[in-house]
C-alpha cells in the first residue's frame, strides 16, 4: 500500500438524542497508509474544523486497544474489517479510492447521543446486579491459600479480557449482549472465589440484561466474530449452562 | 549490587562541585517562601510508623458515616479502589469520570504488571527491600515514611485482588507466578499476562459497581470536573461539567479526592490516554493545593517510535520486554538501514549490556532511555528518518525465542506483539521491533502529607495525581501499586481521621464560594466559544507537546528551559486570542473539552519548566546537561536539591512561590546510584 490514498467517506451525522440523523459525504486526501483509523478522522475533523463546520463527535481514549471506548461501525462491521479495535485499525486495511461508511453503534439499549457517540451505560447496571466477587476491602485471605489451578486461570484470564466496548451488541441481529454476560460469568465462575455467588450471579445478570432491553441470544455467532478480544462463544453456553442450574436449585 | 544497608544511618553524599547556593538559575521566574513540613507522619522506627498513624487517626463511627458524602474524581486504580472502600464503610460517595464508564479509566493501559513484597520466590525480598529499591530508583527524592508504607501495604494488594477475583498468572501447582521488572534484581512482579492494569481495573470496578448497587455510590460518567469549591477554608465540593448535555454542575460534600491521573499529556505524544488531563488537579492548585516537583517526567525506553506527522498517541511496548528481548543498533553508521537480521552479531551494538553489565537491558527506565538517545544522536539509531536522525533501537527477540521456544514467548508476550505488528505492520516474532522512549508517566503532582491530604484542608489527592512516592523517578510497576494502596489500604484510614471532624457546616449553592466557582466555569466556557479565531486547539497542543519535548524532555540544559518558558507564554498568549473552538455549551462538545484542557497545559507546562530550571541537578528522570559525571551519568548534588519542591500558584503576573519540604532519610542511606 502505497502512501497518499484519497477516500470518501459517508458518515452518520446526528445533533443529539431527538434528532434523526442522516448520512453526510466526506472526501479525505493524502491519508498514509501508517495512521490509525481514528487518526484519519482527526485529519477530517481538523478540515473540518478549518471551513468552519462542527467536527464529527466520536469516542476514543486510550488508543491502544484496551479501554473499550472506541466503538465505530465500519462497512457495515463492528470495529471495521480486522479483529481488533477500532483505534487499532489502520488504514493499511484500505486502498486508494475507498469508499467508507462510518456509523455508531446501532443496538436498541444503545442510544445515540451524538453522531458517532453511543450511550452505553447498560454494560454497567448489568455488572452492578452482579458481576463481581463480594469481597471487601481488608477481608482477603492471604493470597496463595487458595491455589487455582492453571488451565482454570487461563480461561478465567482469557475471558475477563473483554474490554466492554459493545461490538458484540453491535453486531448481533438481536441485539442481545449474552457474550458480554457470558464472559463475566465464565471469568468468575472458573474462579475459586467466584463459585458462593456463582448461581445468582447468573440469575441477577440474566435478569438485568433482559430488562435493559437487549435482545435474546439465538446462536448466530456474530458476536463473537466481531469481539476484538476473541471471547469465544462458549462463553454463552456456559452462561446458558449456569443458568439452567441456577434455575434447578431454584435461584 | 551489594549496597543494600542493614543499618539506620543517615547521611549525605557531597560532591566537590558546585556548593552550595552558587547558581540560581531560575532567578526571576519565582520567589521563596516559607519551608513545608509534612506533619503527619509519626516520629519513631520507619517500621512502625503506619501502625502508629492507623491507631491514632480517630474513627468514625457507622452511624455517622452515613451522614458523611465523599466526592472522588477519577475511576482509576487510585479512584476505583477509594470509591468502593469507602462505599463499603458506609460513607456517601459521589464518583466522577470523562469516560463513559469507570471501567475505562486509563489504568486500563498498564501491562506490565504490579509489585508487592511477598517474597514467594525466596529470592531475598522483604519489605525493607522493596522500600529500599523504591527511594533508590526514585533517586533519593521521595519521602521514605510514604514509600515505607507503600512497600508494608503492598502485600495486602495481592490478597485483596485475588479474592476479587483477578486472574493474576499462575504457576503449573496453581500458585501465583513472579516475574522480575526494570531495575530491580528479585522476582516481586505479579502480572496478569501483558494485560494487569485491565485486570485490576475491573477487579476496582467491580468492586465500585457492587456498591453502586449498594447504594452507597453514585456515578458520574461522561463528567468532567472544572473546579473545586473551596469554602471556609475547606474543599466542599466541585463544579461539574455534564458533557453530554452541557449542564454546569455543582456538588457538595464533607471532603474531596482528586484520583484524576497524570498529566504526561503536556508533552502532546505520550502514552496516556487522548482525554488524561491536569484540569482537575491544576484547578486545585490554582485554588491553593501546592504542586510538588513537576518536572520529574519518566521517559519509558520501550515505546513504537513515531511514524509521521499525523501521530496522535505513542503506544508503549511493556518494558517487562526487557526481561527477554536485548537492545542494540548497528556498531556502524551505514549498517542502519539494513535488514537487522543480516547484521552479523560482531557488528552489533548490545549498548546497555556493555555499559552495564550487572543490569545490562534491565538497568532503569531513565537510564535505558537516555542511552537510547545517546546512541540515536550519534547516528546509529534506525527506523525512519524522523528530522535528521533515525529514531529508534532494536528490542530484539531471536535469543529468546531460540533458548525459550517460540511458544513459551508467545504465552508471555503474545498481546504485546500483536499490538505492535498491529500498528507497525511488521512481525516481532521474525524481525526485531524498534522502539524509543516516549513520555510515559509523570513522577509530580500535587503535595499531599502523610495522610495524602494537598494544603488545602479536606482536598485530598491519591495516585499519579500526586507525587508522593516515586521521588524522580518510578520503579517499574510500581504505579499500580501506589493506585491501590492508596485507594484500598491508605486513603480510608487517613480519611476518617479527617472526617471525624464532621459532617461540616451545610452549604448550600448560594454559598459564596459556590457561586465564584461556578461562575468561572461558565465564564471560561463562554470565552472559549466565544474566541472563534483561526487554529484547531489541536494545533496548539501539537506545537506546545514540541516545546516541552525538545526543551523539557530527556535533557534539560538552562537556557533552553528559558527559551521554551518564552515560548511557552507566547503561545498562550495566541491561544487565548486566536484558537477557534466550534459548537455549542449546551451540547456534547469535544473540541471544547479538549480547549479547556490545553489551556490549563500551558500554565502547567510553564511552571514544569521553572521547576526543571531551579533544579540544577541531575536525579532521576529529570536530566540537566549541566549535572553530569565525567562519563555523561546524571550527577545530583544532594546538598542543594535533597528537597520536595512544592509550588503555589499566585493570581495575575506574580511569580510562583517555592516552598521546600527538606528530605530526611532515616532508614536508608543517600547514595549516588550505580548500575554499573
Ligand atoms: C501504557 C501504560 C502502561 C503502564 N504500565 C504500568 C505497569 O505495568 N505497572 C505500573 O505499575 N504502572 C504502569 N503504568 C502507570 C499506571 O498505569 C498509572 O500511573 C496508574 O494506573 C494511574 O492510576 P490513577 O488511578 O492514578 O489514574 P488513572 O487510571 O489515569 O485514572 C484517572 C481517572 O480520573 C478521571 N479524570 C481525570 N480528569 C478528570 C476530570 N477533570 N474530571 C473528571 N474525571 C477526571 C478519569 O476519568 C479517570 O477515571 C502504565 C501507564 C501507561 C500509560
Ligand atoms: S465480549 Fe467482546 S465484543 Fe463484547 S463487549 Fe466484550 S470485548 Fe467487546
Ligand atoms: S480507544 Fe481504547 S480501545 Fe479503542
Amino acid at each position: 500500500m502505497t502512501d497518499g490514498m484519497n477516500l470518501t467517506l459517508n458518515i452518520w451525522r446526528q445533533t443529539g438524542p431527538d434528532d434523526k440523523g442522516s448520512i453526510h459525504s466526506y472526501q479525505v486526501e493524502g491519508i498514509s497508509s501508517d495512521m490509525s483509523f481514528l487518526e484519519m478522522l482527526d485529519v477530517l475533523n481538523e478540515q473540518l474544523n478549518a471551513r468552519g463546520e462542527e467536527p464529527i463527535a466520536f469516542d476514543s481514549d486510550c488508543r491502544e486497544g484496551i479501554c473499550g471506548m472506541c466503538s465505530l461501525m465500519i462497512n457495515g462491521e463492528a470495529h471495521g474489517p480486522e479483529v481488533t479495535t477500532t483505534c487499532q485499525l489502520h488504514m493499511r486495511s484500505f486502498k486508494d479510492g475507498d469508499t467508507i461508511t462510518i456509523e455508531p453503534w446501532r443496538a436498541s439499549a444503545f442510544p445515540v447521543i451524538k453522531d458517532l457517540v453511543v450511550d452505553r451505560g447498560a454494560l454497567d447496571r448489568i455488572i452492578q446486579s452482579g458481576g463481581y466477587i463480594s469481597a471487601n476491602t481488608g477481608s482477603a485471605p492471604e493470597a496463595n491459600s487458595v491455589p487455582v489451578p492453571r488451565d482454570k486461570a487461563m480461561r478465567a484470564f482469557n475471558v475477563a479480557t473483554c474490554i466492554g466496548c459493545g461490538a458484540c451488541v453491535a453486531a448481533c441481529p438481536n441485539g442481545s449482549a449474552s457474550l458480554f454476560v457470558g464472559a463475566k460469568i465464565t471469568h468468575l465462575g472458573e474462579l475459586p472465589q467466584g463459585q458462593p455467588e456463582r448461581y445468582s450471579r447468573v440469575v441477577d445478570m440474566v435478569g438485568q440484561h433482559d430488562h435493559e432491553g437487549f435482545g435474546g441470544c439465538t446462536n448466530i455467532g456474530e458476536c463473537a466474530a466481531a469481539c476484538p478480544k476473541e471471547i469465544p462463544l462458549d462463553v454463552i453456553s456456559q452462561l446458558n449452562k449456569d443458568l439452567r442450574t441456577a434455575l434447578k436449585q431454584g435461584h | 549490587m551489594t549496597d543494600m544497608p542493614d543499618t539506620t544511618l543517615t547521611s549525605d553524599t557531597s560532591h566537590d562541585e558546585p556548593t552550595a547556593g552558587e547558581y540560581d538559575d531560575a532567578a526571576g521566574y519565582y520567589t521563596l517562601g516559607d519551608p513545608i513540613q509534612d506533619a503527619k507522619a509519626p516520629a519513631g522506627p520507619i517500621a512502625d510508623r503506619w501502625q502508629t498513624r492507623k491507631f491514632e487517626a480517630r474513627l468514625v463511627n457507622p452511624a455517622n458515616r452515613r451522614k458523611l458524602s465523599i466526592i472522588i474524581v477519577g475511576t482509576g486504580l487510585a479512584g476505583g479502589a477509594a470509591a468502593a472502600t469507602l462505599g463499603e464503610a458506609g460513607y456517601n460517595v459521589k464518583s466522577f469520570c470523562y469516560q463513559d464508564s469507570a471501567r475505562r479509566a486509563h489504568s486500563i493501559a498498564a501491562q506490565g504488571g504490579i509489585n508487592a513484597a511477598k517474597n514467594y520466590k525466596e529470592d531475598g525480598d522483604s519489605v525493607h527491600r522493596l522500600f529500599y529499591d523504591t527511594v533508590k530508583g526514585g533517586d533519593y527524592r521521595s519521602r521514605e515514611s510514604n514509600v515505607y508504607r507503600l512497600a508494608e501495604v503492598s502485600v495486602n494488594i495481592i490478597d485483596q485482588c485475588v479474592a476479587q477475583g483477578v486472574p493474576f498468572a499462575r504457576e503449573y501447582g496453581g500458585l501465583l507466578d513472579n516475574r522480575s521488572f526494570g531495575g530491580v534484581q528479585v522476582s516481586r512482579t505479579f502480572y496478569a499476562r501483558g494485560q494487569t492494569g485491565q485486570q485490576l481495573l475491573i477487579g476496582a470496578y467491580q468492586a465500585m459497581e457492587r456498591q453502586v448497587a449498594a447504594g452507597t455510590v453514585e456515578e458520574f460518567t461522561r463528567h468532567e470536573m472544572l473546579e473545586v469549591i473551596v469554602a471556609d477554608g475547606r474543599a466542599r465540593g466541585i463544579i461539574a461539567r455534564d458533557m453530554v448535555t452541557g449542564e454546569i454542575e455543582t456538588h457538595l460534600a464533607d471532603v474531596v479526592v482528586l484520583a484524576s491521573g497524570g498529566y504526561g499529556n503536556v508533552f502532546y505524544l505520550s502514552t496516556n490516554a487522548m482525554g488524561s488531563n491536569v484540569t482537575a488537579a491544576w484547578r486545585a492548585h490554582r485554588k491553593g493545593a501546592y504542586m510538588a516537583n513537576p518536572c520529574y517526567t519518566q521517559i519509558h525506553p520501550t515505546c513504537i517510535p513515531v511514524s509521521g506527522e499525523h501521530q496522535s498517541k505513542l503506544t508503549l511496548m511493556s518494558e517487562s520486554l526487557r526481561n527477554d528481548g536485548r537492545i542494540w543498533v548497528p556498531k556502524k553508521k551505514e549498517d542502519c538501514t539494513k535488514d537487522p537480521r543480516d547484521i552479523p552479531e560482531e557488528d552489533r551494538d548490545y549498548y546497555l549490556e556493555r555499559i552495564y553489565p550487572s543490569f545490562g537491558n534491565l538497568v532503569p527506565r531513565d537510564i535505558a532511555s537516555r542511552q537510547a538517545k545517546n546512541v540515536c544522536d550519534e547516528g546509529r539509531g534506525v527506523g525512519p528518518l524522523v528530522g535528521d536522525f533515525r529514531r529508534g533501537v532494536y528490542l530484539d527477540f531471536a535469543d529468546a525465542i531460540k533458548r525459550l521456544g517460540e511458544d513459551a514467548v508467545r504465552e508471555k508476550y503474545d498481546n504485546l506483539f500483536d499490538m505492535y505488528e498491529r500498528i507497525t505492520g511488521e512481525n516481532p516474532y521474525q524481525v526485531p521491533m524498534r522502539i524509543y522512549p516516549a513520555v510515559h508517566y509523570v513522577m509530580g503532582g500535587l503535595w499531599v502529607d502523610y495522610d495524602l491530604q494537598s494544603t488545602i484542608p479536606g482536598l485530598f489527592v491519591t495516585g499519579e495525581a500526586n507525587f508522593s512516592d516515586h521521588g524522580a523517578n518510578r520503579l517499574g510497576a510500581s504505579a499500580l501499586m501506589q493506585g491501590l494502596a492508596d485507594g484500598y489500604f491508605v486513603l480510608p484510614h487517613t480519611i476518617r481521621d479527617y472526617l471525624s471532624e464532621g459532617p461540616f457546616e451545610k452549604i448550600d449553592e448560594s454559598h459564596e464560594a459556590v457561586v465564584e466557582a461556578r461562575k468561572s466555569v461558565e465564564d471560561r466556557v463562554a470565552k472559549l466559544l466565544s474566541i472563534n479565531g483561526t487554529r484547531s486547539v489541536d494545533s496548539y497542543h501539537k506545537e506546545l507537546g514540541h516545546i516541552m519535548w525538545e526543551y523539557c524532555g530527556m535533557e534539560r540544559t538552562a537556557e533552553g528551559l528559558r527559551k521554551a518558558i518564552d515560548m511557552i507564554r507566547e503561545l498562550r498568549a495566541d491561544f487565548w486570542t486566536n484558537v477557534k473552538v466550534l459548537g455549542a455549551a449546551d451540547t456534547l462538545n469535544q473540541s471544547l473539552e479538549k480547549a479547556g484542557r490545553v489551556a490549563d497545559f500551558f500554565e502547567l507546562g510553564e511552571l514544569m519548566c521553572i521547576d526543571a530550571l531551579n533544579r540544577r541537578e541531575s536525579c532521576g528522570g529529570h536530566f540537566r546537561a549541566e549535572s553530569q559525571t565525567e562519563d555523561g551519568e546524571a550527577l545530583r548534588h544532594d546538598d542543594e536539591f535533597a528537597y520536595v519542591a512544592a509550588w503555589e500558584f499566585t493570581e495575575g503576573d506574580e511569580p510562583p512561590v517555592l516552598h521546600k519540604e527538606d528530605l530526611v532519610y532515616t532508614a536508608i542511606e543517600m547514595k549516588q546510584r550505580s548500575y554499573k
